[in-house]
């Protein structure tokens, strides 16, 4: 058996179609709270094109032109829906102890892509070339610094924290992302507590 | 209509879900929520501070941030790693100092690449070559007593060099005079960056000689970015900034932690324990357990129950 065929071959047995994009769901997710984790996923996708645009003319074009501004305005209110609505998500699922039943892999998933979000919002101020970049740049060194990091992560170099916050970051959070949904389709979603299965993990 | 019964124990009945189409009302309602946002408050930009600048605005700070940048008193010259060979200036995480683990990788001379490097490119003054002439053929040891003498008179004087009593300082007035005027014509600040290069993105030596002044303390605070404003989650302006930075910040405004010397090693030191447990809470016994005790997931699955408990009492 070639490699192709046995990864075709995994791929179906894990994911058939009708996992992969159900067009039901169990009678018990039936609640607006379920609505934050795609609103997090479609924000994430608006997060990607303002700052597709943003990179198009360089990062000097929204301090020179009212257009480049405004699209530096979607771009901040974007990520700011984004974090919002995932900490919503992150919340809830929390409270529904949504790690039960081999679920545990789709929490972390969730918690690693929240801190890669901070660093991505991190990054990003740091990289506005203004007095918030230029404050921040200089007072975050100190923690950084403080355990080590800032010897290899610095955030008073422009160039670095450009490329980790248009490249890096946010092709992390792409694929952790990709991981997480791929999780839930593959566990589903976590039933209410009573009829749990498996126990704690 | 296909069903998926992967749902691991969940034998109970199912219910129509069009995903697709959630998805593209989502990322619909999303993107008029974020042109809107965007149309109504707009973002913050306020301007970046140069040398010159600074130099221009406030003098007497920027002569005496250069005074100590030369006497090697200022704060990135008594830094330690990663700029500077000082292991006793590391931050300490109690017994250990993870500030000194990588050693120096950003090495920051601030007598030579803070003052005298860029002096030595201004061209055709004679009293600066003289100076600097001066300069190189002393002993470090009597440069540094020129140097601390000169700091010492100069925050006497308020950072007035007039009003500096007169003693015995080497040619360091004409190099810090000379080193004001290449800052206010807007020299220095290229002469900082540029370190013998053509292209650069690295703004650590300027950032660094910046923030060992006063003059953008004051700007930030101004703006409620002050460490002790909770500043590293806020912004410019009445904006949102990075409110999911509040743990973060929150500890700074807090005892010991807003005390101690070793502040931002306590503080990561914790943050990276507490995040450690954020990821792991599926195996923290106890965590784990809270939400079974909090019972919000009774709201969250309140059709559920409802139809659970009716379908009871009906039978009973």
């Amino acid at each position: 058996m070639s490699w192709t065929s046995t990864v075709r071959d995994r791929s179906v047995e894990a994911f058939p179609p009708d996992r992969l994009l159900p067009d039901q769901q169990p009678v018990y997710v039936a609640s607006w709270i379920y609505v934050f984790g795609v609103l997090t996923i479609a924000s994430f996708l608006v997060v990607l094109a303002t700052g597709s645009l943003l990179a198009i003319k360089g990062p000097m074009w929204w301090h020179t032109s009212d257009l480049g501004h405004y699209v530096n305005s979607l771009h901040l209110w974007s990520v700011e829906l984004f974090m919002a609505f995932m900490v919503v998500h992150l919340w809830a699922k929390f409270f529904m102890a949504a790690w039960r039943g081999r679920r545990a892999m789709t929490w972390i998933t969730g918690a690693v892509c929240f801190l890669a979000s901070i660093g991505t919002a991190f990054t990003g101020y740091l990289v506005q070339q203004n007095l918030d970049s230029q404050w921040i740049s200089t007072q975050a060194k100190d923690g950084l610094d403080s355990v080590g990091v800032g010897a290899y992560f610095n955030v008073m170099d422009f160039g670095q924290m450009l490329m980790w916050h248009i490249a890096l970051l946010p092709a992390a959070i792409g694929v952790v992302i990709l991981l997480h949904v791929l999780l839930v389709r593959r566990r589903g979603v976590v039933p209410p507590l009573p009829a749990r299965a498996g126990g704690d993990p | 209509m296909s069903r998926a019964v992967h749902e691991e124990s969940w034998v109970g009945g199912y219910r129509d879900y069009d995903l697709v189409k959630e998805f593209v009302a989502a990322l619909v309602a999303v993107t008029l929520l974020t042109v809107g946002l965007a149309f109504v408050f707009g973002s913050p930009d306020v301007h970046q501070i140069t040398l010159a600048q600074w130099s221009n605005a406030s003098p007497s700070d920027f002569l005496a941030t250069a005074a100590t940048e030369l006497d090697r008193t200022s704060g990135s010259a008594t830094y330690g790693a990663p700029y500077t060979h000082d292991p006793s200036a590391a931050q300490k995480l109690g017994p250990i100092t993870p500030q000194n683990w990588p050693g120096v990788t950003k090495p920051v001379d601030t007598v030579n690449d803070f003052v005298v490097m860029p002096l030595r490119a201004v061209p055709g003054d004679t009293q600066l070559t003289q100076a600097l002439g001066t300069w190189d053929a002393t002993s470090p040891g009597q440069r540094d007593s020129w140097a601390k003498g000169y700091d010492s008179a100069l925050q006497t004087a308020s950072g007035d060099p007039a009003k500096v009593a007169s003693g015995s300082y080497g040619p360091v007035p004409v190099l810090l005079g000379q080193l004001l005027r290449l800052a206010q014509s807007g020299g220095l600040d290229g002469a900082l960056l540029e370190q013998g290069r053509f292209y650069m993105t690295d703004y650590t030596k300027p950032l660094l000689f910046l923030a060992d002044g006063t003059y953008l303390e004051d700007k930030a605070r101004a703006e409620h970015l002050g460490g002790d404003q909770w500043g590293m989650m806020n912004e410019t302006g009445n904006y949102p900034g990075q409110p999911w930075l509040w743990l973060y910040t929150f500890w700074y405004q807090v005892k010991p932690f807003s005390t101690s010397d070793n502040a931002d090693a306590l503080v990561w030191g914790l943050m990276m324990l507490l995040t450690a447990g954020f990821v792991l809470v599926p195996f923290l016994p106890g965590i784990r357990s809270l939400p079974r005790y909090l019972r919000v997931y009774r709201l969250i699955w309140r059709d559920y129950y409802r139809s659970v408990e009716g379908s009871r009492q009906l039978r009973s």
